[in-house]
């Protein structure tokens, strides 16, 4: 007989072909009660209703942080964008006005939609600066350019900002919007909002 | 009977057969959707709503019909066009056909006549049954060689030369039931099963003639069906859409229909040579009749309990995940009360029936036993088709796709061969029973 995946010999009931059907069919049977007996057992998660429990290290949307005196971490050394494969971190510069032997960034923009999430950033931060640990992954937007994002956005992220949006519209539901998702958009940095819409030109074939 | 009353009985009933056939492939879609996920350990589908009642996925078969009436009919270019749109109109034709000679009811009495639940009560019903499933393969080979598609060919080729091997192992089974019953009418072979499971078609011969024959004969509707394991004419690995790769929109719908109807109503053919066909187990006719009111009261207490079940499980579905971290401007907060009251009303009716039956209501109007008979058959019928369906859809999402070699190798040289003994043994156990008596 070919093809047959052991070397060994089939028993008679296994040749039957019908005696293995009806184990077979016990077997997913028993999936079948147990599936509508207890809808929580079920692999499905009816996302976004409900939602999977993410890993801490979980690398998701970038945020900047602040010292305690309220001023950013990042002394603009470059080390992120250096590193960075995808080159999407944009750092400009200046002396710091209080302290001129120091730098701050007047501009840091990470382009997510150049970002491939690799978290080289965070390691290469020396004043652990920026983290990932928002807990966001639903990037979207109806332009490109609110996917660039900009440093007062970036240090309006807490940790785990994606799981607080979803509490507070939990416990505020007055809040919420009819029929929304539980995770509101957070709040929208005034300075993307007021940048011009920057128009793709149209690609030409050659 | 006057022949214009008999006109208007056929035509009701020809109405009442298609409004069945076709109004339970809904219902069996459904099942496959949601009985392939819960074997999967999947919930299946269950987004498509209005005003936030999911009715558990039942709707997503409206949304499908709404999506393919729609979708562009695209007619390829080479396709012989005559055949080619007929193709899709001959599975569920023949379909339909066939169930035209299933009885679903015991004789009834209608202003003195007696009127068959059967639209055609032909003698040879089984020989027509039997060549209106192999009519049914046309459809599979027009759409196959139509569409000027190799794909399609194949998928034609391979239904054409599986249909004619599992066709022969049929009849054989079919020579078998016929010896057992010494009738071809299918009505008479319904009639022949009443009383207790132990006079259905399945048991006879002890089971030991019975057994084998509902075995072959359903592993042989599952080929002249092509489902799983035998579904190689639209094997979607190797033949992209099989025979159907080349039509869309309402013309897919059809074939779509065409295999649950199919499915439909080889399960009916099955349960009515093998299971009893419209008969209420351990209730015949008159005893169904005489306890009319015991069984209405009966029903009425199942479907109390059933439905009061139903209304405790959609009140405690609203302790699941889903429906917790739903907002409250939801419309599907809203869905686990509205089943709950829907069972409720379900059981209420149930409580209504089974008063009804307890203060013998039945038994107080003249057609009261008739009538209660008649829907217990019915329902007894419909039962056992949808067991049937589930069973397929049952088996589809266990066993795996045959190869080709191992369907021509199980049709010609195991079933055949099996099926020529099996009417061997039929033949001794029919003399054995007609010379000594037994039964």
């Amino acid at each position: 007989m070919p093809n047959r995946p052991t070397g060994r010999k089939r028993t008679l009931a296994e040749r039957t072909y019908l005696l293995p059907v009806l184990r077979d069919l016990a077997r997913t049977g028993a999936h079948l009660v147990r599936t509508v007996a207890r809808p929580e057992a079920r692999v499905t998660v009816e996302y976004p209703e409900v939602e999977k429990p993410m890993s801490p290290r979980f690398k998701g949307a970038h945020r900047l942080l602040l010292r305690d005196d309220g001023g950013p971490r990042c002394v603009a050394c470059m080390c992120c964008a250096m590193v960075c494969p995808a080159k999407c971190i944009t750092i400009v510069a200046r002396e710091d006005p209080e302290d001129p032997q120091e730098k701050v960034p007047v501009r840091f923009e990470i382009d997510l939609l150049r970002c491939i999430f690799c978290g080289y950033c965070v390691e290469a931060c020396p004043k652990d600066a920026i983290r990932m640990d928002t807990g966001i992954f639903e990037l979207n937007a109806f332009a490109r350019q609110d996917l660039v994002h900009g440093m007062a956005y970036l240090t309006n992220l807490a940790k785990d900002a994606r799981a607080e949006a979803a509490v507070f519209h939990r416990q505020h539901p007055e809040a919420a919007p009819p029929g929304f998702l539980p995770d509101e958009p957070l709040p929208v940095d005034p300075e993307i909002l007021a940048r011009p819409r920057r128009r793709v030109p149209p690609v030409t074939r050659e | 009977m006057s022949p214009g009353l008999q006109v208007l009985v056929v035509a009701a009933k020809i109405v009442f057969v298609l409004g069945f056939v076709l109004g339970l492939l809904p219902v069996v879609i459904w099942m496959e959707r949601k009985g392939a996920a819960f074997l999967q350990d999947r919930p299946g589908p269950n987004r498509a709503g209005v005003l936030g009642i999911r009715a558990s996925g039942a709707l997503h078969a409206v949304a499908d019909v709404i999506k393919l009436v729609f979708k562009e009919d695209v007619v390829p270019s080479g396709v012989e066009r005559g055949w080619w749109a007929l193709a899709p109109l001959v599975g569920l034709t023949t379909a339909l056909v066939t169930f035209g000679f299933v009885p679903f009811g015991d004789e009834i009495r209608i202003a003195g006549q007696s009127v068959r639940l059967q639209v055609v009560d032909a003698e040879g019903g089984a020989l027509f049954v039997l060549a209106f499933t192999s009519l049914s393969v046309y459809g599979t080979m027009l759409a196959g060689w139509a569409s000027n598609n190799k794909f399609s060919l194949l998928g034609g080729l391979r239904a054409s030369a599986q249909t004619v091997s599992y066709e022969l192992a049929m009849g054989l089974t079919f020579v078998s039931v016929l010896l057992v019953y010494g009738t071809l009418a299918l009505d008479r072979i319904v009639e022949a099963q009443a009383g207790a499971p132990w006079h259905w078609g399945v048991a006879q011969g002890f089971g030991i003639v019975g057994v084998p024959a509902f075995v072959l004969f359903f592993v042989a509707v599952f080929a002249e069906t092509n489902r799983v394991p035998f579904d190689l004419p639209e094997g979607e690995a190797e033949l992209v859409g099989g025979f159907h790769t080349e039509y869309s929109s309402l013309r897919f719908a059809l074939f779509f229909m065409g295999e649950y109807a199919a499915l439909v109503v080889s399960s009916a053919v099955v349960t009515t040579f093998f299971f009893g066909g419209w008969q209420v187990p351990f209730l015949d006719g008159t005893a169904l009749r005489l306890h009319a009111g015991a069984v209405l009261a009966a029903v009425g207490i199942a479907v109390g309990i059933g439905a009061s079940g139903g209304a405790v499980l959609a009140l405690r579905a609203r302790r699941r995940r889903f429906y917790r971290a739903l907002l409250p401007a939801d419309p599907r907060r809203r869905e686990p009360l509205f089943w709950a009251v829907v069972w409720t009303v379900a059981a209420l009716g149930g409580l209504g029936l089974a008063v009804a039956g307890l203060v013998d209501l039945p038994a107080r109007v003249p057609w009261g036993p008739g009538a209660v008979a008649i829907m217990a058959q019915f329902g007894a019928f419909t039962v056992k088709t949808l067991f049937g369906c589930w069973c397929f859809v049952w088996v589809r999402w266990t066993l795996p796709r045959f190869r080709y070699d191992q369907i021509m190798d199980l049709g010609w040289r195991r079933l055949v061969p099996l099926a020529l003994a099996l009417v061997g043994l039929t033949a001794v156990w029919v003399v054995a029973r007609e010379t000594w008596g037994g039964g």
